[in-house]
């Protein structure tokens, strides 16, 4: 099976001054795929991701996203992929339809359209009844779901996901992966930002960065087994324990 | 063994919302005692309550022997709290927070050193260093050091965790087992399932209610059908083929693979011809141990 | 003791902290009054003064002089009928007309008396007043020399005072007294306000109260720092109005600062009731704008005099407390009153500070709900 590359980075360079947020990042990654973008805070995930989406300039590099040059053609790239973060992004004091409409208006989607994938939509999640309910109302798990869904109303190629989940109970947790699972299989790449190891499980593969750099990159299995570790948390740890503490001791 | 909490039936209600309900259990002394449940479950309003900031709409709170509705100041020397929001004075510095509460409590940093040296020594070095300008594992470890710098006998933290990374969890946990050895019970919440097997007892909690209080290997014995992990690499089509299994009761995905229980506990070769069939080739079964998540959705399902 | 010791240097470390907060509570009353003291000039110097004179005789002719000599006044023209006087003020050329009947040298010395008119630009009701009282100053002088002078006897000349575009002004020059009667007001009860529901807000006040402080000693603490500092404020704007403005207080400084700390003390208990009811420093600045300082500006009589005001507004004003410390301070400082004067209302105001203590104490909650 040939893979489509839809994010691909050669020696991505991003400086604050003399700080270096991202030190010479290299990486692809596969349309379909849920790939997990991991790091402590200050790692420089953020920097990376607003690069990726169009939102900062490279000071080096390359960057291609679904198949647009992030220097050249931000703005491009802001139209093909869709955003969810841990607030959720919604406006808790419109209801859900007000939302979605406001959302597909934004992407320049046709009214038609709108209320067609609307309804598809709040059938799809069992939402008819809550249609007309302000946001604030919901509970954290529905939101989580349908933020999620708003971030792919408009068929984006790519989605990112920063810390979206966290705090949830398990069931509430295991339908928004199997949400994730099912967009991934219709295509749709998954690009999650997260501190929590655990998360990093679910993912297809995923990268650690530490100080600005990626420091391992392959599926979870895969790192677990070179670091003869029981969980992606462990791994973390061994690979950043060192340079932390000797961080600490500055 | 001394009782340092007794929970007698709990109940709260905020408005409409039953934030708590018919809640029991004791904390013995020298405990580290975890509850472990989503946002929202009532971790928080739970905590206010053994540290008399809440009282109870129905049933009694007896810590440390006192009633926490009734003989709120005399507890009040004896508790060191940790809010969920680190309760840190941004705009002081590392040393002039803990020096704050010190006098608060009617102590001294001197005078208690030993009890939070392990623990301060890791953010010493910063002590001229105002606490909003530190990183989220320092935040947590002054915080700590202020909520044990009177020598508390119970400890009681709301999600000490949340918002930190690995690595400073990991300190954490450490830091919390090395405080057992000066007598202090610790209680802790945390939304992390994970964290449960660090502590002595763990009581799930969800919706309010407590589902289940014991040690976290009992919880995990507890689950009572065979777990089976499937892996392959198209999780999604994995998962739907599972679920159309006839045999199957429950597949949830976990990590990498997807956690399944089949019905009477017969395995057999059929489910992995039912895969392959679906187009599932190559998929790898092993028996799998339950681990605390695994029967907190047990516990979640058997209640819905 | 110690533990309320601690309490209250971690307050001030806040406040030395915060560039903000330190602007707030000296900057702003500074700025305020070199705003109000060099905007809204003191002094009249060579303000223009249109004649119409129609008896152009003798007297008219000394009077006039007079008023042009003083150096308040400078001749700016003389017009030939009533209807050039709308034209030269509005014009902005004279800030005042004045105006002498027909015959005015003989009928006062006839008859004993004559009519002049003032007329000022009340469009400027600061510079109008004080024009006309120096002009009516200047006038009485005169008719103090003229009937010195033996040629008549008894009060002669009496001006008729008028004043266009403003004739009801009654206006008062007190922006001292008032700047210090909003500022004070707002930075206490704005600043006591804030900094507990930043606690509230940060999460610290769960700790604090899980703590053995008690909830006296928490408000004490919040409230001594601000209470000195604001003590060090009302000194600070008595002294620049002394220095830059020249502004005396007339009555017992002693009597002043006593009230002001009754005042302080007012606001101070007002800004914890407040943060008794607000959950969030946003509600609290809120509502110490909103409930405090417009209804100060607007209805303590610091700006409209609260005689013309709508009767229903006149009962709103009479539950706002700067409404009786503006009587107070301007009794004290301006007219150099004694206690006697002022004793009903500084008895309102430690009633409304024992209430709002009262309510605050009893509002201030030991527990979360």
């Amino acid at each position: 099976m040939i893979r489509q590359t839809v994010i691909s980075v050669t020696n991505l360079v991003k400086k604050f001054g003399s700080f270096v947020a991202n030190d010479n990042l290299s990486f692809e990654v596969y349309e379909g795929e849920i790939f997990g973008f991991l790091g402590a805070n200050g790692a420089g995930k953020t920097t990376a991701l607003r690069i990726l989406s169009g939102l900062s300039e490279p000071t080096s590099g390359k960057v291609t996203v679904a198949g647009f040059d992030a220097k050249k053609e931000p703005e491009r790239i802001k139209r093909n992929i869709g955003y969810m973060c841990q607030k959720f992004s919604l406006y808790e004091d419109l209801t859900v339809r007000e939302n979605i409409t406001l959302y597909g208006g934004i992407y320049g989607m046709t009214k038609k359209l709108i209320l067609e994938r609307m309804a598809n939509l709040l059938s799809r999640l069992s939402f008819e009844e809550f249609g007309d309910r302000q946001i604030s109302s919901l509970p954290l798990g529905l939101k989580q779901k349908l933020a999620f869904s708003i971030a792919i109303f408009h068929e984006p190629r790519i989605v990112f996901l920063d810390e979206p989940t966290g705090g949830v109970d398990p069931i509430t947790r295991r339908q928004f992966w199997e949400m994730i699972y099912e967009t991934a299989d219709r295509g749709i790449t998954v690009f999650v930002t997260t501190h929590y190891m655990d998360e990093a499980e679910y993912c297809d593969r995923i990268s650690i960065m530490n100080e600005g750099r990626i420091v391992a990159l392959d599926t979870p299995e895969a790192l677990k087994k070179k670091y003869n570790a029981g969980s992606v948390e462990e791994v973390f740890i061994r690979i950043a324990r060192p340079k932390m503490t000797e961080k600490s001791m500055l | 063994m001394k009782e340092v909490i007794r929970a007698s039936g709990i109940g709260k209600k905020f408005g409409e919302t039953q934030a708590l309900k018919d809640i029991f259990f004791e904390v013995n002394e020298g405990e580290i005692f975890g509850f472990i449940g989503p946002d929202g479950a009532g971790k928080t309003t739970l905590f206010r309550i053994i540290t008399t900031l809440l009282n109870p709409d129905e049933g009694e709170m007896t810590v440390l022997g006192l009633n926490t509705a009734g003989d709120f100041r005399e507890l009040r020397k004896c508790i060191g709290y940790m809010p969920g929001r680190f309760s840190l004075y941004q705009d002081l510095s590392v040393e002039e927070n803990l020096n704050f509460y010190a006098t608060v409590f009617g102590t001294t940093v001197r005078e208690n050193y030993a009890l939070i040296s392990d623990i301060y020594s890791h953010i010493e070095p910063f002590r001229k260093r105002l606490a909003g300008k530190l990183s989220g594992g320092m935040k947590q470890k002054l915080a700590l050091s202020c909520a044990l710098i009177h020598k508390p006998k119970l400890l009681v933290l709301d999600e000490p965790t949340t918002g930190v990374d690995a690595v400073s969890r990991a300190e954490f946990w450490e830091m919390l087992k090395k405080l057992r050895q000066h007598d202090i019970t610790i209680v802790v919440s945390t939304p992390y399932m994970d964290e449960a097997m660090r502590c002595d007892r763990v009581a799930l909690i969800q919706k309010g209610q407590l589902m289940l209080a014991d040690r976290p290997q009992k919880i995990r014995e507890g689950f009572g059908r065979k777990l089976f992990a499937v892996r392959a690499p198209q999780k999604y089509r994995l998962l739907e083929a599972l679920r159309k299994y006839p045999l199957t009761e429950t597949a949830y995905p976990f990590g990498d693979s997807v956690h399944v229980t089949i019905r009477n506990n017969i395995f057999d070769a059929s489910l992995n011809e039912h895969l392959v069939r679906s187009g599932i080739e190559n998929a790898s079964i092993t028996e799998s141990e339950a681990g605390i998540e695994d029967r907190f959705l047990e516990l979640m399902k058997n209640r819905i | 003791m110690k533990r309320f010791l601690g309490f209250v240097k971690k307050e001030f470390l806040h406040i030395f902290r915060d560039f903000r907060t330190l602007i707030i509570l000296f900057g702003i009353p500074t700025a305020q009054i070199l705003i109000f003291g060099f905007v809204v000039s003191t002094d009249i110097k060579d303000a223009g003064v249109a004649f119409l004179d129609l008896s152009n005789d003798d007297v008219t002719q000394k009077i006039s002089d007079k008023i042009c000599s003083s150096g308040f006044f400078r001749r700016e023209e003389d017009l030939h009928s009533y209807n050039d006087i709308d034209l030269v003020m509005k014009k902005g050329k004279a800030r005042a007309v004045i105006v002498f009947g027909e015959n005015f040298g003989r009928s006062l010395t006839g008859q004993g008396k004559a009519s002049m008119i003032i007329i000022t630009d009340g469009s400027e009701p600061n510079t109008a007043t004080l024009i006309t009282n120096y002009a009516t100053a200047i006038v009485t002088d005169f008719n103090r020399e003229y009937t010195g002078s033996g040629l008549s006897g008894a009060v002669l000349l009496q001006p008729e005072v008028r004043m266009f575009y403003n004739p009801g002004l009654k206006g008062h020059y007190m922006f001292v007294p008032g700047v210090i009667t909003l500022i004070m007001i707002l930075i206490c009860a704005l600043m006591t306000s804030i900094t507990i529901t930043r606690e509230k807000e940060f999460g610290t006040m769960e700790v604090l109260l899980v703590s053995p402080l008690k909830p006296m000693q928490i408000i004490l603490g919040k409230v001594t720092p601000y209470f000195l500092l604001s003590f060090i404020n009302v000194i600070m704007i008595l002294l620049l109005s002394y220095f830059v403005f020249d502004l005396p207080v007339k009555g017992s400084l002693a009597l002043l600062l006593a009230e002001s700390m009754l005042y302080i003390l007012m606001s101070l208990s007002l800004g914890i009731l407040i943060s008794t009811v607000s959950r969030t420093m946003q509600q609290a600045i809120f509502i110490s704008f909103l409930g405090l300082m417009l209804p100060t500006i607007l209805l303590s009589g610091f700006i409209f005099p609260i005689e013309n005001m709508p009767k229903v507004y006149d009962v709103v004003a009479s539950i706002m407390p700067p409404r009786y410390f503006i009587v107070i301070i301007k009794n004290i400082m301006i007219k150099g009153t004694g206690f006697g004067f002022v004793w009903k209302e500084t008895l309102i105001l430690t009633l409304m500070t024992v209430l709002f203590i009262g309510l605050s104490v009893r509002n201030f909650k030991v527990r979360l709900e």
